[in-house]
């Protein structure tokens, strides 16, 4: 199953990679992998910035905009303002059922 | 109580509470006394599990954060760690089953690993915090973590390296694969590190789709009898039933389609947008009981199927979307492009439903 093409807010720069290939371990859709001793994205569009690459990155070769795809947590977002959260687990009742 | 001041909470809270029914006892460590837990799953967990799956049950169903032992691990046995959500610890000790090991539980605040991580509390700062404080350092003898690979948005393992002289081993991201992670001497196939998203895995998160959208539907129910019933003499029943209950037969068919068919045939249903998905299956299910369901008929019947086939898929496709939220592989990029998208089409679809609802009431008072 793929989401929507075109659309991850990934960014890699090949120039940063020292080949360590822990975005290769640690990307659970296999958005990396290594060539020729460094890692490439080669399956940009399965990315669902989560932000596991980024924060396992040392180098900085990697950034992203990780953050929850809850419709009903964006929407609030945009009414009340603020980061997308789904409101469970952070001492708030935002959440009466579903999250996450 | 007075006598208690000054004491610290934090060790005696182990000693005095009742055991978990899960745990088996517990085994001495240079650090101190720890529980050890089954890694059989009984019938109360399995029930737990279900409640988590249905309700807001799980929302406080959760496990002590700390240190607990399966099997009759030595200084020498790795160490998993897990949340303090009740459903993934139980899937980690229920696939440690004749493995000695310590397993750590962060205070993950009763949230899975994966979303805890996207929040940070499954993260370097609690993990440390807690390898701290149980002092791991003195319970093994080896300065290796294997923390769930989902864990890794949470977790920097450099960071933790650095605060605790642990090394982080990404192990494989279903705890079921642990055995052969770790008969592989802690390496994980390609094939582990992927997650998947198959029927049934879709099928369990569908009640928690349903539940929030039809504890909407008596407000739904109201609004759509009163105005069916409404006439120059008040609120009819008779009016509010005839007109009504196709309608309603529609809201049941909408949210199933948005919460039930579009998540279980999601691989099939075309499109790659969740609203795209729900509007076609909200389209077919409403053409469907449209067509079984005898509209009123009369004047109103085109009114009516307008009415049904215009304000239902869209409301299957709001439902749907709302399941980004739940699946695997989809992105927050993704998500706002679509509601940015859809957001102004369905409050427009809203708002033309509501001047078709008028015109069809003004036919049938005869002002049209």
């Amino acid at each position: 199953m793929r989401y929507l093409a075109g659309v991850t807010s990934l960014a890699y720069d090949r120039e940063k990679c020292s080949g360590c290939g822990r975005c290769t371990e640690v990307c659970p859709h296999g958005v990396f992998a290594m060539r020729e001793k460094r890692a490439a994205v080669v399956d940009r569009d399965r990315c669902m910035e989560c932000g596991a690459c980024a924060k396992n990155c040392d180098f900085g070769a990697i950034t992203v905009t990780a953050g929850v795809g809850c419709a009903s947590a964006i929407i609030r977002s945009m009414i009340v303002g603020g980061e997308p959260t789904c409101g469970c687990g952070d001492g708030t009742a935002a959440s009466s059922g579903g999250c996450c | 109580m007075n006598a208690a001041k000054g004491l610290k909470p934090v060790s005696l809270a182990f000693v005095t509470r009742k055991p978990p029914v899960w745990s088996t006892g517990s085994v001495e460590t240079p650090a101190g006394s720890v529980r050890t837990a089954a890694t059989a799953l009984t019938k109360a967990d399995r029930w737990g599990a279900v409640r988590s799956r249905i309700s807001g049950f799980r929302m406080n169903y959760t496990v002590d954060p700390g240190l607990y032992a399966v099997g009759s691990p030595t200084q020498s046995s790795p160490v998993f760690v897990s949340a303090n959500y009740k459903l993934s610890f139980d899937a980690l000790r229920s696939s440690l089953a004749g493995i000695d090991g310590w397993i750590v539980v962060l205070d993950t605040k009763g949230i899975n690993v994966w979303c805890a991580a996207g929040k940070g509390t499954f993260g370097t700062e609690e993990l440390v915090r807690r390898v701290k404080t149980i002092g791991l350092d003195r319970v093994v003898t080896h300065r290796n973590l294997i923390v769930p690979q989902l864990g890794a948005p949470g977790v920097c393992a450099t960071a933790v390296a650095k605060e605790t002289g642990f090394r982080v081993l990404y192990g494989p991201v279903q705890a079921k694969d642990l055995k052969a992670y770790l008969d592989a001497g802690n390496k994980a196939t390609s094939e582990m590190r992927r997650i998947p998203f198959p029927l049934v895995d879709r099928l369990v998160l569908t009640p928690m789709e349903i539940n929030p959208a039809m504890k909407k539907f008596p407000v739904f129910a109201a609004i759509v009898l009163i105005a069916m019933g409404l006439q120059p003499r008040g609120v009819l029943f008779r009016e509010a039933w005839q007109n009504g209950w196709p309608l309603l037969l529609q809201g049941l068919g909408s949210v199933l389609a948005g919460a039930l068919i579009t998540p279980a045939l999601l691989p099939w249903v075309p499109g790659r947008s969740f609203a795209v998905k729900g509007w076609i299956a909200g389209l077919l299910t409403a053409a469907a009981i449209a067509y079984g369901a005898a509209l009123p008929g009369g004047g109103l019947a085109g009114l009516m199927l307008a009415l049904t086939l215009l304000f239902f898929p869209l409301l299957s496709s709001y439902i749907a979307l709302q399941f980004t939220g739940s699946t695997t592989f989809t992105n927050m990029s993704g998500t706002m492009k679509e509601l940015r998208m859809f957001l102004p089409i369905y409050l427009t679809g809203a708002a033309a439903s509501v001047i078709l609802v008028a015109v069809m009431k003004m036919k049938e008072w005869g002002l049209l």
